[in-house]
């Protein structure tokens, strides 16, 4: 399978989660990574190429901080762009039909607060739901998110190095289909999923 | 006819043996010992005239120390103040010191053994700096703590000059060469002054240079800049150079210090590039020809009496001259590589030491013998120098711990951009990069811009930014980006041609005039061809939409597509260019691309759902998926 990872992050320069992550799949073998501010910084999207993009690829990955719930502006005018009529969705438009998506994110809040009655009242996969239902207008198989709770303090924490080794996994083992696509859909989070396949600390 | 084939001799020699030395890793100060010597002692075709020559080519030094002042800007001098006065400062001392304290043990007198020591504390900035470019060790910590060193000696070589005369034993002052640029000046009207008006006139000639350079100077060079003549610039700089000269002569001061003064004081003027490119190619020369006569000078004689005893004095120099250096990079922090490259890459007596052995000589300071035997063993010193950067760099460097784990750099020179030509597009593209802190070295050739930018605080400088000297002294070499932006079409695709080919690490990016001149700017090897006026007219085109009654986010659409579409004809048209000029098949190509831009445009306004159309385009009316 082949993973697009499109990285949409304003300030890269700030970046504690999003651009090490983006670098480590930039190492990974056979991922193709876009960094859609650096490709489009005034916003002209070219539609065309990205949409050729779309059918070289199986799976599509949006890597972003979350902001206001959603993602960062790029990601949403990438979608009214270049999810049209007649190509994503649409009598004659089945160019994604089967394709896989998903959000890999990080959120500074912690993941305590993404609970029915916890400070966001939801759990995030529900936070997404707008993904979700586009996914499924284009006909995609829509997985849960892969999420970095508690942002902010990853760093200080000193728990990047293994978001960054669960983040490799997921990808590779997406890449080599290994992933369960069916227990991924199901899933609240691919946290757990990923964990699973990150390489051992001893061998990696 | 005498002078002219004086003057062959010498620069065939110099042509056939700097090139070679220069090949051979030797650098050029040995080339032109080297040619001395064969022309002297080798084969006899010079002979005693060379003493004379000597004094006349000793002005080289002066002009030496003018462009060393030139490039010490006060500023900087400043921020380098802990490593001068400390690493440097130590060197000079502990090194004279150790030196005179072992002419002593030898028998000399102390004064003899003080000027001895002194003389040859100093290491050669002409063979040591030129490596460091050559080899790009500049920027490692080795390299800028030995330029740190070569600068207090270079600064110590004046209160050195000073204190030469205090030396003399017995006052024996040889005082034969009436125009020695070093030594005192025949006796004038200056001498029969009583003392309280010379220490006065003194003052004066001083306080002359340092506020005529600051008052008087740049607005005369601004006037003359203003003719654009440049060889009357040239002549000015070298009047400049000579008057000092000749009135710090009158006095009876160093006119090396005098000199030195004035290039200090002009650092920080717009006219330092300038001035550089202006002295250098006269300093070159006439230090060439001391070199020569350096090496004419050498007495054979001396060196088959007893070549032993003469190397073994050189690496005992060395090693002495070593010892220092390596204890004061551990004791200053420099580590593995970096301590290597400082100990041996200072380790050699300089040039300097054949000045001040000829100034020492005339004031009686050393005797005739010990001054030829250690003009012999400070040119072994310096032949073993080149020996001693090829033991560095194939078997220390590589064996000591690589700069990995060592602390970054500061960044003094990253993300460096020379900008040529400050007009209309250069200062909106500078004002941008300054304001993003980004250092900036801009090039033009308007005096009056150039004041008005200086006055602002820009890092501006006079000169004409096609001259290859001035591009290099802009520090082209160490520049990431090269930003050429001249208003003159021809001139701006030479000046690209000319750095892509001279300095093909750096990024250009060009103004061009037109859509034609993109094409020959990148032919010339320019990364990035921006036409001056696109992008406002482009702007301007969308206003007029607006104006015309189009929704403003409409318009800018329109703009987008429209120059997405310019570009890519622009790409696909240069293959059908020709350098020549406009032939049938770039007209025809040019209006099919035309036409597909009616086209498409045409099919826009239809409001017909087109694929070609993309953006914020609504599904069609009558679709039952929603």
């Amino acid at each position: 399978m082949k993973p697009l990872v499109y990285l949409a992050h304003p300030r890269l320069d700030r970046s504690e989660i999003s651009g090490p992550l983006f670098e480590a799949a930039r190492q990974t073998e056979g991922i193709t990574c876009v960094d859609l501010y650096a490709t489009y910084p005034t916003f002209e999207i070219d539609v065309a190429r990205e949409q050729r993009r779309l059918v070289d690829h199986d799976a599509i990955v949006f890597l972003h901080p979350i902001y206001w719930y959603s993602a960062p502006s790029i990601v949403r005018e990438w979608q009214d762009l270049v999810l049209e009529y007649g190509f994503a969705y649409g009598k004659h438009g089945h160019a994604l039909d089967g394709k896989v998506t998903f959000n890999a994110v990080s959120c500074g809040a912690l993941e305590t607060s993404y609970r029915p009655g916890g400070g966001n009242g939801a759990h995030l996969r529900d936070l997404l739901m707008p993904f979700e239902k586009t996914a499924d207008l284009c006909r995609m198989r829509y997985l849960a998110p892969f999420a970095i709770y508690g942002a902010g303090r990853a760093v200080e924490e000193d728990r990047r190095k293994g978001h960054l080794a669960a983040w490799q996994g997921l990808l590779t083992a997406l890449r080599d289909e290994r992933l369960d696509l069916r227990a991924a859909h199901a899933a609240l989070t691919l946290n757990d999923i990923a964990a699973s396949h990150a390489a051992k600390p001893e061998t990696a | 006819m005498e002078i002219l084939a004086a003057g062959f001799v010498y620069l065939v020699a110099a042509v056939v043996a700097v090139p070679i030395a220069d090949r051979l890793g030797l650098g050029s100060v040995l080339g032109y010992l080297i040619a001395g010597v064969v022309i002297g002692p080798v084969l006899g075709i010079v002979g005693h005239e060379t003493v004379e020559l000597q004094h006349f080519a000793e002005f080289g030094v002066v002009m030496m120390l003018f462009l060393v002042g030139l490039e010490l800007q006060p500023a900087m001098l400043w921020r380098m103040r802990t490593q001068l006065l400390g690493l440097g400062g130590l060197q000079v001392i502990g090194t004279t010191a150790l030196i005179a304290a072992v002419a002593l043990a030898f028998g000399l007198v102390w004064q003899a053994a003080l000027a001895l020591g002194m003389i040859l504390a100093l290491s050669s900035t002409a063979i040591v700096l030129q490596t460091l470019n050559e080899k790009g060790w500049m920027q490692t910590i080795g390299g800028k703590s030995a330029f740190s060193v070569l600068l207090t000696q270079d600064i110590a070589v004046i209160p050195m000059l000073a204190l030469m005369p205090l030396l003399a034993v017995g006052g024996t002052h040889g005082d034969d060469h009436g125009t020695d640029a070093h030594g005192h000046a025949a006796p004038t009207a200056f001498d029969a002054l009583p003392d309280w008006a010379q220490a006065l006139a003194i003052l004066a000639i001083i306080a002359a240079i340092i506020l005529g350079g600051r008052t008087v100077m740049r607005p005369v060079f601004r006037f003359i800049a203003e003719a654009r003549l440049r060889e009357i610039f040239t002549a000015a700089a070298l009047m400049l150079v000579i008057g000092i000269a000749l009135a710090m002569n009158y006095v009876g001061l160093s006119p090396a210090l005098g000199t030195f003064l004035a290039g200090v004081v002009l650092s920080d003027s717009e006219y330092r590039h300038e001035l550089e490119s202006d002295i250098e190619p006269f300093k070159g020369l006439l230090l060439g020809l001391f070199f020569i006569t350096v090496g004419a000078g050498v007495d054979f004689g001396l060196l088959f009496s007893n070549p032993a005893g003469l190397v073994a004095l050189a690496v005992g120099l060395m090693a002495l001259k070593a010892a220092v250096l390596y204890g004061l990079a551990t004791a200053f922090g420099l580590g593995g590589a970096d301590r290597w490259l400082f100990t041996l890459g200072l380790a050699q007596a300089g040039e300097f030491a054949f000045v001040l052995f000829g100034f020492t000589l005339g004031a009686g300071v050393l005797p005739a013998e010990l001054v030829s035997t250690m003009t012999l063993v400070v040119a072994l010193t310096m032949l073993l120098t080149p020996l001693l950067f090829i033991l560095h760099e194939k078997v220390l460097a590589p064996r000591s711990v690589t700069s990995a784990d060592r602390a970054p750099d500061e960044i003094d020179e990253a993300g460096t951009v020379v900008v040529a030509g400050i007009g209309r597009v250069g200062q909106i593209i500078t004002r941008l990069l300054i304001t993003n802190g980004y250092k900036v070295t801009v090039l033009d050739h308007d005096p009056e811009t150039i004041d008005n930018l200086s006055r602002i605080g820009f890092r501006a400088y006079y000169g004409d930014a096609t001259r290859p000297d001035l591009l290099h002294s802009a520090g082209l070499e160490t520049a990431t980006l090269f930003i050429a932006a001249l208003d003159d079409r021809d001139k701006q695709t030479a000046l690209v041609r000319h750095v892509a080919h001279s300095y093909p690490d750096v990024i250009i990016h060009a103004r061009a005039l037109d859509r034609h001149h993109v094409y020959e700017l990148e032919n010339a090897g320019a990364h990035i061809a921006v036409r001056e006026t696109f992008e406002a007219a482009l702007s301007m085109g969308r206003d007029a939409l607006v104006a015309l009654g189009n929704h403003p986010f409409r318009a800018e659409t329109a703009r987008r597509t429209f120059r997405a579409h310019d570009h890519r004809q622009l790409d696909a048209l240069h293959a059908t260019w020709t350098a020549e000029g406009v032939s049938a098949s770039y007209i025809d190509a040019m209006r099919a691309h035309s036409q597909t831009l009616f086209d498409l445009m045409k099919e826009d306004r239809l409001d017909s759902f087109d694929r070609s159309d993309h953006g914020w385009t609504p599904p069609p009316k009558g679709d039952a998926n929603l």
